[in-house]
Formats: C-alpha cells, structure tokens, sequence
C-alpha cells in the first residue's frame, strides 16, 4: 500500500524517504531552540520551530536533509526555521554529502517574524548556492498540500533537481495573494482546478520547472530523489544564460495564454482537459511530443 | 495564549529513553513531548492558543494520568486548540511510544 506523502507529517516523511533507522536529528525537539518571535505574539510555538533537520542514508549514501512541516504556521520561514536550513548547507559544505535533500512545504516568509524571516530566506538562497558551488547536488521535493510558495518557491528553483507530485504545487505569489491583489477576473483562488492546473505539478513538470514528476508516494520520492544522487548541475554565466533564453521564448510563445489548458494546447497536446486526470507515468509521453515547444 | 502546569504522582517509570515527540502544532492539533526528568512525578506543561479552558485541561491531563500513571515523565504541550478527545488520543499515542514494560495496562486503548 501506498504511503501519502501529502498526508505524512515532516517527521514521518523524513523517516520513509531515508534508509531505515539511519536518521540522526541536528537540534532535535528536546533542545527547544524555538522562535524568539511567537511567544511575544501570544502565539504558541512548536519545539523544531517546524523544520526537521539531519543527517542519514539513501540508498547507502550519506546525505543531508532538511523537512518541513506545513501544518505548523503554513511551513512559514522565522528565524529560527531558516537558521536551521542555512546551518544545515553551511554543514554540507565539510562533510560533502552525496546530497542535501529538502522537503519543502512552506507558504514563504512567515509574516509574524517580517523582517527576521526575509533575512532568512535570503540566507538559505545564499548558503544553497554556496552548496551547489561545491558540485554537491540540491534535491527539492515538493508533495505537501499548502505547496511550495513564496520565498520558498524561490529557494525551490534555485535547487538542481526539483522533484513533485501533483498534488504538490510551486509558485512564487500563492492563489490568494494573486486574487487579493489582482482581482477574482485574474485568477480565481477558490477554483481548485485552476489553482492546481497553474501552480500543480503536472504543469511545472510539462513546462520544466520540475525535473521529476511521482505520484503521491513518499517510496515514489525516495526513488526519484536515489536517481539523482550525485547529480550536479552547473552553475555558471552559460546555465544562467540558457535559462533566461528560455523564459524569454516561454514568454513569447506562450505570454497570451488566459490557462495552462491553452499552453498545452499550443504545445501540441491533443486532449489537454485529459490531462489533470492523468497518471504521473503517462506524463514523460505526453512531454516528449513536443518538447522543443514545451521547454 | 495561556501556560498551565500539572503534576501528579505516578508508579510508572521508564527509566532513561529517547524523547518522545507526536502530533504537530497545527489548527485543531498539538505536539505532545515526553521527556525522562530525574522525580517521582509526573509533570504536564501546556502552552494553548486558546485561553480560559484550565478546568477541562484538568480533567483530561488528570485522566490520563489515571490510565498510565507514569512517573519520572515530563510531558510538554503546545497546543492549538485541539479538542479534548484529539488531545487524549495524542497522550495516549505518546505513552504508547515509551519502552515496554513503563505502562499500565489497565486503560491502555485496545
């Protein structure tokens, strides 16, 4: 039987991604490093201030792995929750892992510590790509209900490998923010299937933000993430290029588009109201019709 | 937000081991943490986002404590206001993760 990595808390994700018994816990919950900010608020805090971080083994290889826990103010970054995150990438960059994996759920900055958590978000951008500098790969995995947004989503895209499920979804402003901001006409956030049509990640998978698309599985993510162990990509003036020339064309073939249904459609695929029914494995199919139109 | 502190006495004691965490602080949810402290008591802290409920933390921390009677333990809440079924089943779901042979068996769920 399948275990929902969407319906898993950070800790049980964690435990079922990495080799069995293997996890070591840096700053576990006993150690109380909790937020400086909440309780000021009159807002309860969470012993891990919502991250899990440490080390283990995947597929018999030491890595390094971060998980966060949406269920506690949205996975919102604070102080503390980035502290730990930078603290983990700044410890790769000694014991050179075979990768550092994050399972990322967070709805961005968490707005009760502003300032504090901008900072951070900032940070962990600066200490991941520190990482990747080192030809160390990072693995995001993206399968957790409240989706991958804001700084997060920034963060995501900053990764080597980005891994979903469709019920996970990546963006930089959320469906709320877009509609509160831009009007209901923009963009409906309480359309489900539009929210998850856009932002899913079907959609990143076909459009190349997301390298890897699984089902909601967590052994499904623990093959993925094993199939891209040591896999670094570079990171230089060239790769940045090349991405920037590939927005633009994205940009310019697809600007006018009202739906991901018409970006589909003009990519070449012949049902695209089929597609949000569709299995994860049917998908790579559906990518390699057309794959200079879609990437 | 508002603290609450309890202590009991107890029979039960695991001894050393891991510290035990369930449950995340999320809405109508908590975390529960259960440590080994050096006393013969049980103690129970609990930090919820909901004030004004101490009598009926009282009575489910004090029921709990009447099915496992654990001493030596500290146990620490927060809480989002969960119910007090959610909060009995995440003591229970705590105390079932301490070493065997720490628990009374007499209203251990079945």
């Amino acid at each position: 039987m399948n275990r929902s990595f969407a319906e898993s808390t950070a800790r049980e994700r964690v435990t079922h991604l990495l080799d069995a018994d293997t996890f070591h816990e840096i700053l576990g919950p006993a150690e109380r490093v909790v937020s400086p900010h909440l309780a000021l608020l009159g807002v309860p805090s969470a012993f891990d201030d919502g991250v899990v971080i440490g080390s283990g083994l995947l597929d018999g290889q030491a890595i390094l792995v971060a998980a966060q826990e949406g269920e506690f103010m949205g996975g919102g970054v604070g102080e503390v929750h980035g502290a730990k995150l930078v603290g983990l990438f700044k410890r790769a960059l000694a014991a050179k892992p075979a990768a550092v994996i994050v399972l990322a759920e967070s709805g961005g900055v968490r707005l009760h510590e502003a300032n504090a958590g901008l900072i951070a978000v900032s940070e962990v951008m600066r200490a991941l790509l520190d990482v990747r500098a080192q030809g160390i790969p990072v693995i995001m995995l993206i399968g957790g209900a409240n989706g991958c947004f804001g700084g997060m989503g920034l963060i995501a895209r900053c990764a080597d490998h980005v891994v979903m499920s469709d019920i996970g979804r990546l963006a930089m402003s959320g469906p709320e923010v877009i509609e509160s901001s831009n009007g209901v006409e923009e963009f409906d956030s309480r359309d489900r299937a539009l929210v998850w049509r856009t932002t899913g990640g079907k959609h990143r998978y076909l459009t190349d933000d997301c390298d890897v698309l699984v089902e909601d599985d967590v052994a499904q993510f623990r093959a993925a993430a094993m199939g891209l162990l040591g896999q670094s990509l570079p990171l230089s003036l060239a790769s940045m290029e090349a991405e920037h020339a590939l927005l633009a064309s994205r940009l310019s073939r697809y600007g006018d588009c009202r739906d991901a249904l018409d970006i589909w459609q003009r990519a070449g695929v012949a049902d695209p109201l089929r597609v949000p029914d569709m299995e994860a494995r049917q998908m790579p199919a559906l990518k390699a019709l057309n794959p200079k139109e879609l990437a | 937000m508002e603290k609450l502190h309890f202590e009991f006495p107890g029979q039960y004691a695991p001894g050393h081991f891991t510290p035990v965490l369930v449950g995340v602080v999320g809405s109508g949810n908590l975390e529960v943490m259960l440590e080994p402290h050096g006393g013969s008591t049980c103690t129970i802290d609990v930090t919820t986002s909901a004030g004004g409920f101490g009598p009926i933390w009282e009575a489910v921390v004090h029921d709990f404590q009447a099915r496992h009677r654990l001493a030596g333990i500290a146990v620490s809440i927060n809480d989002m206001g969960a119910t007090p079924a959610v909060v009995s089943l995440r003591l229970d779901q705590a105390a079932a993760a301490l070493p065997l042979g720490s628990q009374s068996n007499s209203g251990a769920p079945t």
